[in-house]
This record gives C-alpha cells, structure tokens and sequence, in this order.
C-alpha cells in the first residue's frame, strides 16, 4: 500500500468490566476502497466500528481520519467529521417521507424573512435534491418521492438509508449488515448500489456475515478474531472457506496477511 | 490458493437464473385493488380527513335535525366559544401525543396557572402585565418539570403527568385557599384577565377573542410542526425515538422542549379561561385532562406518536361541541352526549389501527 488510508485505527482498546472488547485492535481503510469487517459473533466487531462511528468511546488507542487525530464523543460528531453509519436498523421515522427522511437533522431552510426569522423549510429545494440524490443511485422507481418510508419495500428502505448517507459529502461510510433482512433479488440492488457509490470514490466498511456478499464486492477484507484485527485478506487470493477458517481460528493465517 | 482467484463473477452461480427472473414485484393483488384500499390509502396520506368529514356530516346531520336553531349563526359562534378551552387545552396535548406521551396534568397546568395569575393580579396587586408573564413563565417552568422527568428520570409520560396532575392541583388548592376570586374583584383590579371573553359582534355572530385566540394558537402550532425542522423533529421521534437519535436528533432535548411548549400553551388556555368562565376556580376544569385526549382522539391523531395533525385536534373539539350542542338542541337527554362521545373514540381508534396497516 502505497497510500496513506483515509482513516485509521491504532491499538484500540475497550474493556466492558472484566470483559475486553477490543483488545489492542487495529484499522485501515484506504481512499476508494470497499473493506469488509468479518468476524465470529463476539469478535468485538460490533465494538470496532461503534469506536470508529463514535458510539462508544475506546479505553486507550487512536483514531485518525485523513491523518488528524479524531475524538468522538456522539455519532453526531463523527456525522459532522464525514463518518455516515447506515445500521441494520436503518435509523428511518416510518411515517415521514423520504424526503424527510433524507434531510433529519440537516434541513434547508427558505431564503430571506420565512427562512431566518420563522425558520420555515424549504421543502421545494430539499425534494429536488432527495430526487436527484436517488436518481443518481438509480432509485427511482420510487414515484412519489413525498410518500411515507413505510409504504415502501426492504431494498428500497435500504436505498433511502444509504442516500442518505451519501448525500451530504461524507468522507466514510459504514453499512452495518445491509443486507440480512433483504431477498435475494433487494440484496443485489443493494450490492450494485454499494459499488455505484464505490465508485463516486467514496470508501466502504462493510460488516457482513453474509460470504458470498463480501467476497463479491470488498476489495479487502478485515477478519477481527479474539478483539483485535486477525488479518487482512484479498478476496481473489483465498476462498471463502479459508476466510471462514481465519474468523473462527480453524487456521493460522499466513506471515504476510497479518502484517498488512 | 484458490479455484476463484482466476475471475469472480458477478454474482453467485445461483443468482444467474435472476436475469430471466419475473421483474414485476409484487404485482398480484393490484388488479384487485377495490374502493376499500382507495379509501384507506387516501387516509394514511392525510389521517385528518376523517375528522372533517365526521364534522361536516355532524353539522348537516344536526343542521336536519335541529333546523335553524342549530344552524344560526349565533349558535356555530357559540359552539366555538364552549370549545375553547378544551381545545386550547387539546392543542398543547396533541403536542406530546405527537411525541407517543400522553399528558395527563394540562388542565391541573391551567389552573394553577390561573389561579397564580389571579391572586397575583387581584389580591397582591401585581399589575395584570406582569401577573400573566409569571403565569406564562410558570406554565413553561411546569411544562420543564415535566419534560426533565420524561428525559432524564426516564420514567413513562403516564406516571410522570399523573403524578404532577395530582401535584399541581395540590399546589393550586394550597394557593387559593380552595377558593374563588369572584367576578367582580377581577373586573375592578384585573380586567385585562378576562380580555379574552370579550367579543365582537358579526351580524348576529357573537365571537368571542377567546375562540379567535384557539383558531390562531392551532394555525401557528400547525405552521410549526409542519414548516420547521423542529417539527419534523418532534414527529419522527415520536415515530421511533431510537431511529431519530441516530438520525441525528437530540431526542431529549426536543423532547423537553415539547413539554415546555405544551406548558406555555396552558398557560395561554388559562388566561383564556378567566373570560370564559368570569371567575377563577379552583375547581374548574377537574375532567379538561381527559376531555382534551377524547379531542385529540377524535382529531385522528395517533396515540401511538408520530402521525396525525394538529388541526384534527381542533377538528376534534369541535366534532364534541357539534355533538353536544346539536343533541342539546334536538332535545335529547345530556347523558346520550356523552354516550355518543364515547363510541366516537372508539370509533376513532379502530380508524387508526386499520389506516396504519396500509401497504405501498
């Protein structure tokens, strides 16, 4: 790797009691990569990227986006920083609209008298931009772009979510399972939606337990083990039962995975 | 090391059937889409549909019923003016049903409120300015009260305003000795407490300030639930508080804001009171709680947070003062009002439930 990565964590640690979460765990995501995060269930994933999302805040350890040092203290701050997190919850009000949806926490207001002084919304601007945003994803088999997020299907949901995130000019985007709730027809849309953005240049970190999904768009995977970062793998290098076999300790992974 | 390393599809193997797949998604059913789907579609978009139209047909239906009498305009103006309290009260209740709380301690706010503003203004001679801004600013200061406990103390809107109901009115009986400030001693030290039950003539209307001060208290409410980002803040956390957290929201704070807003609204309910009764009693008032959710109700607001208008709460008041006023009129006995009240609450809740089941 010739490139610095984008964002990075070095010797992260978390301890819950006499449990340790993270046990001096390390992280590279590098400028246009797609990077899947996988792990055995209480590999301290989850731990991994609510440090790097600023859900929970590391006992000891680094974080630096593009070179400065980072310290969240709220996923609201990592927002702010350029970290977008989509969760497997998705995090959307059902009985808003998509446009709603889009612009929580960051709506526009109108220009002059309505907008400063009686804070009025700009609904007009933000439903131009949220239909352009899902159009350039190509999303728009969604008509009606003021319909309630409920009325709509798994995929489409998803798609919302990740607009979303893509939206507002962020640097990092985490997708938290983005695919385990969906079919198999939603899950390649939403695939083919992670390279699209993948390839507007922003960088992915992608935690999936699904193999077949990881191995068919990450560009590098990170295998967490026992806490900390185990190896890291290229996917037309191993297949994905030597991947399975690394997360769950069935076999050593070789000097020169480790060290990158 | 590996029999993919030479190409990796797109896709998996088993995925290849996809492109020869049925692309349509879903499509049964939509052939079948009868007048009931319509119906209940049209009503997830704009839930306040039902209130209106159960107002209009009560109008007509009573207009039929009870002939001019009901239909004067004397009498729709005085409609308004006994559903003024009640609605302001419902105003600032749909505020925290918005949010999925409920708040059982607004009328027990408007009181004390009232009660502090009058003893302020007629018996320690407090100018009347001065008295209403304490009262404004306590109604605030409770609505606080309330929201810190919601939030912080994380207990259930339930418990938190059943217990500052019975607080409230505890307070409100220790103020006032559990006694009335009459009419008179208002009107000689205060009269501007009672600015609201004044009115002004239009034809053989009758419209009180009181009923304006309703009307402008749900449009500037409406304007800032729908118009302003808070607003929209306020439905989506009470949609799902945990999605408008991550979404950015500061839930809790929002969420304090709301009760303080709701507090200042009964503050506002109660000087309107003072002129829609002419006295301040301590009493007054005892069931506006639960009248104001019975509006609010009515108004097609869910319970459940999150989805509604304010304006169905206005809808909703006067849908009970139709009903009161109509069956008062048609000479009907005042216990089947409140029978008839009854079944419309029940009626508007199972609306609810069936519009919330709605599919794309």
């Amino acid at each position: 790797m010739t490139q610095e990565p984008i964002l990075k964590a070095r010797g992260l640690v978390k301890r819950y009691g006499k449990v340790t979460a993270l046990d001096q765990a390390d992280f590279d995501l590098y400028p246009g990569e797609i990077l899947a995060v996988i792990g055995d269930n209480g590999a301290g994933k989850s731990s991994l990227i609510k440090a790097i999302s600023g859900a929970v805040i590391p006992d000891e350890g680094e974080i630096t986006l593009e070179g400065k040092r980072i310290q969240f203290q709220s996923p609201l701050e990592a927002r702010d920083a350029g970290i977008e997190t989509v969760y497997q919850t998705l995090a959307l009000s059902p009985a808003l609209s998509i446009t709603d949806n889009m612009f929580v926490g960051r709506e526009l207001r109108k220009p002059g008298f309505m907008g400063k002084y009686l804070r009025m919304l700009d609904h007009k601007a933000m439903e131009a931009f949220a239909r352009e945003k899902l159009n350039d994803l190509g999303l728009m088999t969604i008509q009606n772009i003021n319909q309630a997020v409920e009325t709509l299907s798994g995929g489409q949901r998803q798609g919302v979510a990740v607009a979303r995130a893509a939206a507002f000019g962020s640097k990092v985007i985490i997708l938290d399972e983005p695919t385990a709730a969906l079919g198999v027809k939603e899950s390649r849309k939403v695939l083919e939606l992670i390279q699209d953005v993948r390839s507007r240049g922003i960088p992915i970190v992608l935690i999936s337990h699904n193999m077949p999904h990881v191995f068919e768009v990450a560009d590098r995977i990170h295998v967490h083990r026992l806490g900390s970062r185990l190896c890291t793998i290229r996917p037309g290098e191993y297949t994905m039962s030597d991947a399975v076999a690394f997360m769950t300790g069935a076999a050593e992974p070789p000097a020169e995975a480790t060290a990158a | 090391m590996s029999e993919e390393t030479v190409s990796r599809p797109k896709g998996q193997d088993f995925e290849a059937s996809l492109e020869r797949s049925d692309k349509r998604v879903a499509s049964f059913e939509h052939n079948h889409r009868g007048v009931m789907d319509h119906i209940q579609k049209a009503l997830h978009g704009n839930p306040t549909l039902v209130p209106v139209i159960v107002l209009v047909l009560s109008v007509v239906i009573f207009g039929v019923i009870a002939g001019g009498k009901f239909f004067s305009a004397f009498n729709l103006t005085l409609i308004m003016q006994q559903v003024s309290i009640i609605g302001l009260l419902a105003a600032a209740q749909s505020l925290i049903i918005l949010t999925a709380g409920i708040d059982l301690s607004v009328a027990a706010i408007m009181v004390l409120m009232s009660v502090i503003m009058g003893n302020l203004a007629v018996s320690y001679g407090v100018p009347t300015f001065f008295a209403l801004l304490i009262g404004f600013a306590g109604g605030g200061a409770a609505g606080f009260l309330n929201g810190l406990m919601v939030t912080r103390l994380k207990l259930p809107p339930f418990i938190v305003t059943l217990g500052t109901w019975n607080i409230f009115y505890a307070l409100n009986l220790w103020l006032s000795g559990a006694q009335s400030i009459r009419s008179q001693d208002i009107d000689a030290n205060a009269a501007a407490l009672k600015f609201f039950g004044e009115a002004f003539k239009l034809g053989s209307a009758r419209v009180t300030y009181g009923s304006l001060l309703m009307i402008v208290v749900f449009f500037a409410l409406w304007f800032l639930l729908n118009k302003t980002a808070w607003g929209r803040h306020v439905y989506a956390i009470g949609d799902d508080k945990e999605a408008a957290e991550l979404a950015g929201i500061r839930t809790d704070r929002t969420l304090v804001q709301v009760y303080m807003l709701a507090g200042l609204v009964c503050a506002i309910a109660a000087w309107s009171s003072v002129g829609r009764i002419g006295s301040i009693s301590p009493q007054a008032f005892y069931e506006g709680n639960l009248q104001s959710i019975t509006a609010v109700v009515i108004g097609g607001i869910s319970l459940f947070g999150g989805r509604g208008s304010i304006l169905g709460a206005l809808f909703g008041a006067l849908i009970v003062g139709v009903f009161q006023s109509g069956l008062k009129l048609a000479g009907v006995d005042v216990l089947w009002q409140v029978f008839a009240v009854g079944w419309l609450i029940i009626l508007a809740v199972s609306i609810d439930q069936w519009i919330r089941k709605v599919s794309a």
